[in-house]
């Protein structure tokens, strides 16, 4: 560690905006745990990107220091895919929400666990859709009623680990935003992990479903550590109660080959390119 | 909803991962963390406030953020460090050290009460954990550190149960909100 990077602490990766998130949302302890995983791999936040779509976590890049992308709802990971293809030095973390990464963009979330791009996806999971005022999302129990989904929706939740696992994603895990240092530490290894990490991590919506609160009694531990066979790890995702933290899958596949690509070209070389 | 003020062990809490400080330097490395991660939370908890125009309540949050960044630099100074030691990787009972504010039982509309409620709760949380370390720690310097620490957190304890005395207790229907952002209550 050079002089530059032992100074880096959480604070250097906090921009001076302050976050408007309702009081008591998980997201600020997300945004937390993001700055201390930075600060504890210690990249310099000028070599980090965050990229997001559209809804309230995906308000996460402009928290920061590092260099941002608000992008259009649900193509989060289609833009942070083609930063990395072109700036393959630089660390691409994709932050945004259930609805934004799973409905919205959903088919851009099969395609990046497959292509295994060395990318660090974050999905605060809150199971609604909260800054349009609470609809189910993907993630909603069927049974959720509400005014807006009266009796529930009676659909079946999608279910993002064992998806990710399917479609290929090279480090799968869960955490839960009440345990900001747990969650840090899982980001950090999710970051240092080669190909595409996918973190599922359970953050309440405290305004539209305050009974996640209770989120906090519910979650314990990964029993067993993290396996490296996906077929293990499925049983494991896919028997679970939803509530286990960690690792729960670290693979060992190739990412998507970005070094050594065609270097950087000029702005003048691209121009040329674009030219009629 | 009201703020809740207590926080339930999750079942991370354990005797298994409680660390007993070995050492005075362990023991005051706790004891600094718990100073900052709650002076941090309370400065993050106004931020919020400010951003919801809850200026009285801010100000109680900055207030607090204040008196323990205070209390993080005379560990500091007392210990003559210049930085912060490393902590032990499972340092706290629960998922964070005793003295921080739960981020989840904030409320919009709280007020100076609620705040302080919340306070009380997290100067009782560190009294019990430096409660702890005086009966189980087996060295004599961090028993004798852990006692005059657990002194000052039962001092924290009832200055802020003076303070809420001078403040009003919010009425029955304190989070009524005419123009509420939920519409699924």
């Amino acid at each position: 560690m050079n002089d530059t990077a032992a100074a880096l602490t959480a604070q250097s990766y906090k921009s001076s905006y302050k976050p408007i998130w309702c009081p008591g949302c998980g997201d600020y302890s997300v945004l937390s745990s993001i700055t201390r995983a930075l600060a504890m791999i210690a990249v310099p936040p000028e070599q980090v990107v965050v990229v997001s779509g559209i809804g309230c976590s995906s308000r996460m890049p402009a928290y920061t220091s590092c260099y941002g992308f608000h992008g259009v709802h649900g193509r989060a990971l289609a833009a942070a895919t083609g930063l990395k293809v072109a700036r393959p030095e630089l660390t691409v973390l994709v932050t945004g929400g259930d609805g934004d990464g799973y409905s919205i963009g959903g088919n851009h979330f099969l395609h990046a666990c497959r292509r295994n791009v060395d990318l660090t996806y974050i999905v605060m999971d809150n199971h609604v859709y909260g800054m349009t005022k609470g609809q189910p999302s993907p993630t909603t129990e069927p049974d959720w009623d509400s005014k807006l989904s009266p009796g529930g929706t009676g659909v079946r939740s999608f279910h993002p680990l064992v998806i990710a696992l399917a479609s290929g994603a090279n480090f799968v895990a869960r955490a839960f935003s009440g345990d900001p240092n747990g969650t840090a530490d899982i980001i950090a290894q999710a970051i240092r992990h080669p190909g595409f990490s996918f973190i599922e991590v359970l953050s309440p919506c405290v305004t539209f479903r305050p009974e996640q609160r209770d989120w906090k009694k519910q979650v314990h531990p990964a029993p067993v550590a993290a396996t490296d066979d996906p077929a293990r790890a499925a049983r494991r995702i896919m028997t679970d109660d939803g509530f286990n933290l960690g690792v729960l899958y670290a693979g060992n596949r190739r990412p998507y080959p970005t070094e050594g690509r065609k270097a950087l070209r000029t702005p003048s070389e691209l121009e040329a390119e674009f030219e009629l | 909803m009201s703020p809740r003020t207590t926080r339930k062990p999750t079942k991370r809490a354990s005797a298994a991962t409680r660390i007993t400080p070995r050492t005075l330097t362990e023991l005051m490395a706790q004891a600094l963390a718990m100073e900052n991660e709650a002076a941090q939370r309370y400065a993050d908890l106004a931020d919020a406030m400010e951003a919801h125009n809850n200026r009285e309540v801010a100000k109680l949050f900055r207030k607090m953020a204040t008196i323990e960044g205070k209390h993080a630099s005379q560990i500091m100074t007392e210990m003559g460090w210049k930085d912060a030691p490393p902590l032990p990787k499972i340092a706290w009972d629960d998922f964070e050290a005793p003295e921080t504010a739960p981020v989840d039982e904030v409320h919009y509309l709280m007020q100076p009460y609620h705040a302080l409620e919340i306070a009380l709760a997290n100067e009782k949380r560190a009294e019990r954990f430096f409660a702890r370390l005086v009966r189980v720690a087996t060295v004599e310097s961090v028993r004798k550190a852990a006692r005059e620490l657990l002194a000052e957190e039962r001092e924290h304890v009832a200055l802020v149960a003076a303070w809420m005395k001078k403040v009003p207790r919010p009425k029955k229907d304190w989070s009524h909100d005419p123009d509420p952002p939920s519409y699924t209550d």
